[in-house]
């Protein structure tokens, strides 16, 4: 099977139900995207499927061939959003135990694609599929809209 | 003088000797390549004929790279708290290094170089131990390294090594010559090794990074672009994933298993069965998933728990009607109970709690001829090589646990019985094969394998006297003991556990107190420490019966309160800020309402005001938490902030809305759809107040925790005049 991943195309061998964060993990060796839940719960495992904010461990591999399949490391080096989130997320220490953290910048990215000055409403609800059990959201808050008035 | 040139044998004595000497350790990569690696510089090994042998044990705290690097090596595991941007602030300040040039490291597993000295010196982190124990360990280690680094200089230089000053990685004389650290660290390794009393530790007011604010932390690169390692990422040669069918009640086992369709799934490898459980080895987790899901299992249930919560809880509601064991008393509580002028009881229930951080539990293990190699977010290293060299019947050195992040513990990566890290290690030696094998608990798996915050149930009365004072208390615990049956229960003294009572009735001066525990043996869900483990009850059922008696004797809670707390003034400091930053006292609107409570736990003290709105359809937000603490001479400050901050998010996730229950013995909840973590909409706005303080550093974190949901629910009580006497909460006021 071909997938587009990271603006790479990569032939891997998969059956066409296993889903994408699998297919991310064990195959194209790409950890960043991380398992949590396994029912899109929790958002850890967030990739972009054509430039959309998708939960990979519910998206079967046979439903993204052919689509642009965006990780956390395709997004770190190509994308001036994740880039600025990232930079914000560095100013306000905001990981702790870091494991939702490349979820959490991917749902972000999403976010600020779509509406660059998202307000508070926008981000709780946005950002509400994804959980952080250290519970950084307030720093999660503080960053996003850091890096929103940076790209502004 | 005495010095630390003592062999390794020494190592414990100098420990009973010079309190937090024991690891000072630094040790120095070579600056060219032909040098073989070289054993590191412990106490008394610099210069000798070893050094040059070339045994490569990193036996230290501190390694320098020839580019100037500073590799801090940090034996408290990193699991969110800050431990390694904790200790290395520590190390770079006393080293007067530059904050760029550090980087954390985690140690390898070794008890007697890096013990923690409130666990007996086992190696292992929790109990909010980390600073405390290195605070003056660490900073040793960096003084010893600059010390070195200078000696180094003065003999290269020929200058007088008291004129000779480092500032920011640079080490330099007023004649104008200057150095890296890299530049002079094989020299420095060639440096005797300082005594304690040759070290001038740093005074307060001569610190760079100690107690400054917000310093980068040294975990953040990894964990902003995805390239952080946890165990969930570890990729090796031909490593193998399992996926586990665990018994699906506490006390049940294996009776058969039919593996015919597993085996039938590509990329399946091996079936292994273990006494509780049935794994399937494939190539990668989805294979290795299905495999799972395709066994078709006989359980034997005839030993199973099959009980449900609610009974259970009825059963500890009635062992509360009667005495239990006498843990604290304080005067004629019985007397002053029949004499008082009001009595107040009042019954408050708890239920299990998962901690269900973020990565769920796993493990890479690789057994070899050699002994046992180990990949994972280790946190009772001392513990896992025990029980791993018994079951393998190796040595415990031959366990070489590799340290890595672990995504969230909250208490259960430290399993006392090393639960999660044995089923791998069975799993790996039932398989015979000679790989290295991934194991990997789905959210399901780890959300029904037990190692919970015990349930709990608690009995109170409390009387005033006709002037209104406070002046008897008495308070009756039912829940399983954490402890016992595992190795900390040599902590079990008197014939109690007393993390099930901590902090129960505290710190209030009251004439006549009791506390009394029951502690049900005969229950086998097991259970396990959770973020500020006792303090997760006792402080509900305190500070919420306290606010109730505030109101029985006609007084505001915070006055009542200090009117208690005389002989605690750090308490009441805490008390005292937090009411003062958060308004107490002045008018809110209707349909809000203001809570306090104030606890200590592992030696820090917080007090926590929360803000709540109740709206028309009776549901309520938790808007605002000010919250104040001392955890003494606050090293990170923005650390100490972030641990509050994350604290009050998960003291408040849990009091809302977790719980596990069993019906019939079964785990009812499975996944994040029915236990239900606090989401990004409902986190309050925490405002932290930290007390400046020089007294030595204790924990943070864990204190965060315990006043959150009494704070909460006190607030509740101020909106809507009703008690909450049960965990959680809900969404309704």
């Amino acid at each position: 099977m071909k997938l587009m991943i990271n603006g790479q195309e990569r032939e891997l061998d998969l059956a066409p139900d296993m889903p994408l964060l699998w297919a991310l993990r064990d195959h194209a060796h790409l950890t960043g995207t991380k398992f949590g839940c396994g029912m899109a719960q929790c958002g850890a495992c967030t990739v972009h499927i054509d430039g959309q904010a998708a939960r990979a461990c519910v998206t079967p591999v046979a439903s993204v061939e052919g689509k642009a399949i965006t990780t956390i490391e395709g997004a770190s080096k190509d994308s001036k959003i994740t880039q600025a989130l990232q930079a914000a997320w560095l100013a306000n220490n905001v990981p702790q135990c870091g494991y939702c953290q490349s979820g959490q910048i991917m749902s972000a990215t999403a976010l600020l694609t779509q509406k660059p000055q998202a307000t508070d409403e926008e981000i709780n609800s946005f950002m509400s599929g994804n959980i952080c059990r250290c519970a950084t959201y307030q720093s999660i808050k503080t960053a996003i809209k850091q890096a929103a008035a940076s790209l502004a | 003088m005495e010095t630390i040139n003592l062999s390794r044998r020494h190592f414990f004595k100098v420990a009973a000797a010079v309190a937090g000497s024991l690891t000072l350790g630094v040790y120095w990569t070579a600056s060219h390549a032909e040098t073989a690696p070289q054993k590191p510089a412990g106490p008394g090994e610099a210069g000798s004929p070893e050094l040059k042998q070339g045994l490569a044990d990193p036996q230290a705290f501190i390694r320098i790279d020839p580019d100037s690097t500073v590799h801090v090596i940090v034996k408290h595991m990193e699991m969110g708290q800050g431990s390694h941007t904790g200790i290395a602030t520590l190390i770079a300040d006393e080293m007067d290094a530059d904050w760029a040039q550090i980087r954390a490291e985690n140690s390898p597993a070794d008890a007697s170089r890096y013990g923690n000295m409130a666990f007996g010196g086992m190696q292992g982190t929790g109990g909010s131990t980390s600073m405390a124990n290195s605070y003056l360990q660490m900073r040793q280690a960096g003084a010893a390294a600059k010390f070195m680094l200078v000696g180094a200089a003065a003999t290269l230089w020929n200058l007088p090594a008291n004129e000779i000053t480092v500032k920011a990685g640079i080490v330099s004389h007023p004649s104008g010559k200057t150095a890296k650290f890299g530049e002079l660290a094989e020299a420095a390794q060639k440096q005797p090794v300082p005594s304690i009393e040759q070290l001038k530790l740093k005074t307060p007011e001569q610190f760079i990074y100690i107690g400054k604010p917000a310093l980068q932390r040294v975990d953040i690169m990894g964990k902003v672009n995805g390239t952080a390692q946890f165990t969930q990422d570890v990729q090796l040669p031909d490593m193998l994933t399992a996926v586990v069918a665990h018994a699906p009640l506490f006390g049940a086992s294996l009776a058969s298993v039919d593996d015919t369709a597993a085996k039938a799934i590509k990329g399946v490898k091996a079936v292994v069965s273990l006494p509780n459980a049935v794994a399937v080895l494939a190539s990668d987790f989805w294979s290795a998933k299905q495999g799972r899901d395709a066994l078709k299992i006989t359980w034997d249930e005839s030993k199973a728990y099959k009980a449900n919560s609610a009974d259970q809880l009825a059963s500890y509601q009635k062992m509360a009607e009667t005495a239990g064991k006498e843990t604290t008393k304080i005067g004629n509580p019985a007397e002053a109970l029949a004499s008082a002028a009001t009595l107040v009881k009042a019954n408050y229930s708890f239920p299990y709690l998962a901690h269900a951080a973020m990565e769920p539990l796993n493990c890479v293990v690789h057994i070899t001829d050699k002994g046992c190699e180990l990949w994972y977010g280790a946190q009772l290293q001392t513990i896992d090589q025990a029980k791993v060299s018994e079951l393998l019947k190796i040595e415990p050195a031959q366990v070489n646990i590799h340290t890595l992040y672990a995504g969230g513990s909250f208490g259960r990566r430290g399993n006392p019985m090393s639960d999660y890290v044995l089923e791998a290690v069975k799993i790996a030696k039932a398989s015979n094969l000679s790989v290295p094998i991934k194991m990997v608990w789905t959210r399901e798996d780890d959300m029904r394998a037990g190692h919970y915050r015990p349930m709990f149930f608690h009995s109170l009365q409390a009387g005033l006297d006709k002037d209104k004072q406070l002046i008897a208390w008495q308070q009756r615990l039912v829940g399983q003991s954490i402890m016992a049956g595992t190795p900390m229960a040599m902590m079990i003294t008197d014939g109690y556990d007393p993390v099930s009572v901590e902090g129960a009735g505290e710190p209030y001066a009251i004439p006549n107190k009791l506390v009394e525990l029951h502690t049900p043996e005969d229950i086998p869900v097991p259970v396990q420490w959770w973020r500020s483990v006792g303090h997760t009850h006792t402080a509900y059922a305190t500070e919420c019966f306290m606010d109730e008696m505030a109101k029985a004797a006609g007084k505001d809670p915070v006055e009542f309160r200090r009117g208690l707390l005389k002989d605690s003034p750090r308490h009441l400091a805490v008390l005292n800020l937090a009411a003062e930053k958060a308004g107490w006292g002045s008018e809110l609107p209707k349909g809000k309402g203001r809570g306090i409570a104030v606890v200590e736990s592992f030696n820090s003290y917080v007090a926590e005001v929360a803000e709540v709105t109740v709206k028309e359809d009776g549901s309520f937000t938790v808007d605002k938490v000010v919250l104040a603490v001392d955890c003494g001479l606050a090293v990170n400050p923005s650390m100490v902030e972030a641990q509050m901050v994350g604290g009050v998010g998960f003291a408040l996730s849990a009091a809302l809305g977790e719980k596990i229950t069993l019906k019939n013995g079964q785990v009812e909840q499975s996944n994040f759809h029915d236990y239900t973590p606090l989401r990004i909409g409902q986190m309050p706005v925490v405002e932290v107040h930290i007390v400046p303080s020089q007294e030595n550093p204790s924990g943070v974190g864990e204190p965060g925790v315990p006043p959150l949901a009494p704070a909460v629910a006190n607030a509740l009580f101020a909106a809507t005049g009703k008690r909450r006497y049960e965990l959680p909460l809900g969404t309704k006021a």
